[in-house]
């Protein structure tokens, strides 16, 4: 079962697949069992919870200068910070912007900053928060609209390191190409990655350094690096990718990343293991 | 004005699809769509691909399946060329990279489906969806195919011939959501619709809040019909608090249903007996509904799906994503409690109607996707068939809109003869006519150039828009709720005549009501009141569509169950239901299903499970 292989070298403690699952069921009881504290405080019916929203607009008198509007929406139960932002647009301002379409963590088009961290609004309970809940835009990124920030800058990145399968030699176009069960495994967890942002707007290296690649676009370059299919000269030509200059060594392993990751990719580990297979790779031409 | 030889609107499967298909034509391809391609709705499905890829199983095997699975209403040369063209497109997905789990030879790994006959249900863990989506859009991305992003379309640029099957379209008109400005696409050969469902139709749905049905709307207001709208398919495991789906592959894998009395109920009260849990989707829907109505329910709402007994090693090697959804979106761990599930709007058999290369009766405009209607899930659409519709039509769209010679289409579009009119339906109310056909098709005939028609669209779009943030109203919201309310309450699972005409009925008023509809936020940047603002017209008329053809269907096939009537009436019902926009009053007609293949001829049989 264990297929984050870690080598010693790394600063952190190795954490192997099935420790990873342990964690997150743990954390996952906390959470449950939180949430039902909270639903067994509230009355359904009468309870209301406040939202604290940011709000901009360039174009409209009265939202030039950015504030906070605060709405009170009834709150209920398995009550998710999407349902409540969609509550206080459809019952109070329908002016009120913010991107969000398939509310199942699939679509990554909600990531906010909830309470001081960058969640997806849609897979955040009410009841896991401390009221009144504060939802701006991500940090770290221009504001078009209210919640809405420009995202650009991050696609660009993600396109930077060539974000899309590659091999020389395919075969025929009506056979499979084999791959091992070990090597998917391998590259399942980068593979989960729903372009959400989270992560670049956590991390201090890409606030300060504007060119940095940043995780989300190095765990895409992982995926590709990391599948055997695509062969071993396409791995160096990715590992040269990512150890340009704003590429892997600009991480300084703050964990920022994996922290706010609603997929729980396990983005630092994958740098780093980038980090270590681009110093093989240097070793192996010296 | 942006020009392209072809204009794809959608970057969901079906949408990237037909742009990379059309590029491999040597077109200038351009995708313009209201989210970004990776936000599209397709990396929601979970299950699977269907597939005829190994050995004992056969394109005919899947043919027949998806023909019995559709109750005898999927047209044959469309469901063969699905099957026939769904193996190598499901490999050419593997040589782009895509992440299928995989057996221990490398192959890639398939499992049992609801309807299949073998397992032949290709899957990437339980995000095929996401993975799908993804891969292609890498390959967009590659051949550095144009996408504009946050543009929603709201009109199409078609002439205005009084016979639809004269009109031809030159492109589309789309609202700049970031810029603010109404901007026009022509389109040199074609324009292919990807806009995929419409479950917000509904208030309970597996379905993203992006899916308000705005391209086969606008393709209906154009003149073209739309087939078979009655066909909803509830998916019958749902998580009762959001309609976040539960995949088939739990029950594929051996998940169990059961009532509030621990019955195993679809073996208990014989709803299935041989297939049971893994019966189709339709089947156990009523099942579930049926054990609700008659007590046996929890909490008069849902029933319980278990699959604890799988073990937690097979559950996180195949189903992982289930333990997160059930956990984060209703509180529930799966590995601990069975989860709480009842049926939920989830997909439209219906749509546009198509070719099986994607043609419309309008020159130069295709459909593909969840928004067609080729034909190929009848009545009732199996799991895993969805996927390789988007792959194999959106293709198919994209190569014969950049102008590949598919040879002579089987499958006919285009108003026919007109046999029934709504007179005969006994409709409580009149319909109301919200935009007239000159707003919605543009310019003069064959008198102007492609360019004109579309700034002629543009022009119309502009002056309607400019007036819907001018003008005090009503807001879009209060609409929407009554119509979703009224659909899940009389269009649901269970259906009558009298619920359909009360339905019918609350969407005439909303019909009315969206007469004085009024954007309230004057910004042009990022607009999204607007959006939904013109969503909501989209989804009345979607909405009258399913309701006018389950009204006027008197018979229980595949998704479409009635009180009074509860049989298949072969005799006189083997027909596609076919309802065409004139002049903003709905006509409804018919044309006949073709059970006849390149081989052989589909015999209805009582389908069983
Ligand atoms: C939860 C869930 C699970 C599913 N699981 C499976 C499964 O396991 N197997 C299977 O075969 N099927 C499954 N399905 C069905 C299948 O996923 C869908 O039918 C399919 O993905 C629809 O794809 P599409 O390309 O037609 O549309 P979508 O992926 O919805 O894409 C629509 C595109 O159109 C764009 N668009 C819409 N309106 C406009 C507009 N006005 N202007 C511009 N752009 C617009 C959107 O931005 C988007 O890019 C599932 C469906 C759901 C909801
Ligand atoms: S790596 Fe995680 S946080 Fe970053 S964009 Fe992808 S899903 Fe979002
Ligand atoms: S709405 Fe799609 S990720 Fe939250």
């Amino acid at each position: 079962m264990s297929t984050q292989v870690t080598e010693q070298e790394t600063e952190t403690e190795p954490e192997t697949e099935t420790d990873h699952q342990e964690r997150r069921m743990a954390e996952k009881r906390e959470r449950a069992d939180m949430r039902e504290r909270a639903e067994e405080e509230l009355d359904d019916t009468e309870e209301t919870v406040k939202i604290k929203v940011f709000r901009y607009d360039p174009e409209v008198e009265g939202k030039k200068d950015p504030r906070f509007d605060t709405f009170r929406v009834p709150f209920t139960k398995g009550m998710t910070v999407l349902d409540a932002l969609i509550y206080a647009r459809d019952h109070f301002d329908s002016s009120l912007t913010f991107r969000h379409s398939c509310r199942q963590a699939i679509c990554g088009s909600d990531a906010l900053f909830i309470n001081g961290s960058q969640r997806l609004g849609c897979k955040t309970q009410m009841s896991e928060l401390e009221w009144p809940v504060r939802i701006e835009p991500l940090p770290h990124s221009d504001v078009v609209k209210d919640l809405v920030v420009d995202m650009e800058h991050f696609y660009d990145q993600m396109e930077a390191v060539e974000p899309y399968f590659q091999t020389n030699d395919l075969p025929a176009a009506d056979e499979e190409q084999r791959q091992s069960r070990e090597n998917r495994e391998k590259v399942k967890m980068s593979t989960r990655c729903i372009w959400c942002s989270a992560c670049m707007s956590s991390c201090n290296i890409a606030a300060g350094d504007n060119e940095y690649l940043g995780p989300a676009a190095i765990n895409k370059a992982y995926r590709f690096a990391m599948d055997k299919r695509e062969g071993e000269d396409m791995k160096e030509h990715r590992l040269n990718i990512i150890e340009q200059e704003h590429g892997v060594w600009r991480c300084q392993t703050q964990f920022s990343c994996t922290e706010v990751c609603p997929k729980d990719i396990p983005l630092t580990e994958h740098i780093q293991e980038l980090k270590r297979e681009a110093v093989k790779s240097n070793l192996k031409f010296w | 004005m942006h020009e392209h030889d072809v204009i794809v609107v959608g970057a969901g499967g079906a949408g990237l699809r037909a742009a990379i298909a059309a590029h491999e034509e040597g077109a200038d391809v351009a995708m313009v769509t209201k989210l970004h391609p990776v936000r599209s709705h397709t990396g929601a499905a979970e299950g699977g691909i269907n597939a005829a890829l190994r050995d004992g199983d056969d394109w005919e095997l899947h043919a027949y399946d998806t023909m019995k699975g559709s109750d005898y209403l999927g047209d044959a040369p469309a469901i063969e060329t699905l099957a026939q063209d769904a193996p190598d497109e499901v490999i050419q997905l593997e040589h782009w990279g895509m992440p299928f789990s995989r057996e221990d030879d490398g192959r890639v790994s398939q499992r049992p489906f609801g309807g299949l006959s073998f397992p032949r249900t290709t899957y990437a863990g339980a995000e095929t969806g996401h993975h799908l989506l993804h891969t292609m859009y890498e390959q967009v991305v590659k051949r550095g195919i144009q996408v504009y992003d946050e543009y929603y379309v709201s009109q199409l640029a078609v002439t205005d011939h009084d016979d639809p099957t004269e009109r031809e379209c030159h492109g589309v008109v789309a609202y700049d959501i970031k810029g603010g400005e109404i901007v026009g696409f022509q389109a040199r050969n074609g324009v292919v619709l990807a806009t995929g469902g419409d479950g917000q139709v509904f208030d309970h749905t597996t379905n993203a809040v992006a899916n308000t049905g705005d391209g086969a709307a606008m393709a209906y207001r154009a003149g073209v019909p739309v087939e078979d709208m009655e066909f909803v398919q509830f998916h019958p495991t749902t998580l009762p608090s959001t309609g976040v789906l539960i995949s088939e592959g739990v029950r594929g894998e051996g998940g169990i249903l059961y009532n509030s009395e621990g019955e195993r109920f679809m073996f208990e009260y014989g709803y299935a007996n041989n297939a049971g849990e893994l019966a189709s989707r339709d089947v156990v829907a009523r099942a579930e509904l049926t054990e609700v109505n008659n007590g046996r329910g929890i909490n008069d709402e849902y029933v319980y799906l278990d699959m604890r007994h799988l073990g937690e090693e097979r559950i996180y090697d195949r189903l992982e994503n289930i333990i997160h959804l059930a956990e984060d979106f209703e509180g529930v761990d799966p590995a601990e409690e069975p989860m709480p599930v009842k049926p939920g709007q989830h997909y439209h058999m219906g749509g546009i109607e198509t070719n099986e290369h994607g043609q419309t009766c309008i020159d130069g405009l295709y459909a593909a996707g969840e928004c067609a209607c080729a034909s190929v899930h009848g009545s009732n659409r199996l799991g895993g068939n969805a996927l390789p519709e988007l792959i194999v039509f959106g293709a198919r769209a994209g190569r014969h809109a950049a102008g590949k010679d598919l040879g002579e289409a089987e499958v006919p579009t285009g108003p026919s003869a007109k046999s029934e009119d709504e007179d005969s339906l006994d409709t409580p109310v009149e319909p109301g006519a919200v935009g007239t056909s000159d707003e919605d098709v543009a310019a003069d005939g064959a008198m102007v150039d492609a360019e004109n028609v579309v700034q002629a669209a543009v022009d119309a779009e502009q002056r309607r828009i400019d007036d819907l943030l001018e003008r005090e109203g009503t807001n879009h919201a209060e609409i929407r709720e009554d119509l979703q309310k009224a659909m899940t309450e009389n269009v649901n699972v269970f259906r009558n005549k009298e619920s359909l005409k009360d339905a019918l009925e609350t969407i005439r008023e909303c019909r009315e009501r969206y007469q004085h509809v009024a954007v309230s936020d004057p910004s042009r940047t990022f607009n999204t009141d607007l959006i939904h603002t013109i969503e909501t017209r989209n989804l009345i008329d979607v909405a009258e569509t399913i309701t006018l053809g389950a009204l006027a269907r008197n018979e229980f096939r595949g998704a479409h169950w009635r009180q009074e009537h509860q049989e298949r009436k072969d005799d006189e019902w083997l027909k596609h239901t076919m309802i065409a926009w004139n002049d903003g009053t709905p006509d409804l007609y018919y044309k006949p299903v073709i059970l006849e293949g390149e081989e052989k001829e589909y015999e209805p049989k009582v389908r069983s499970y």
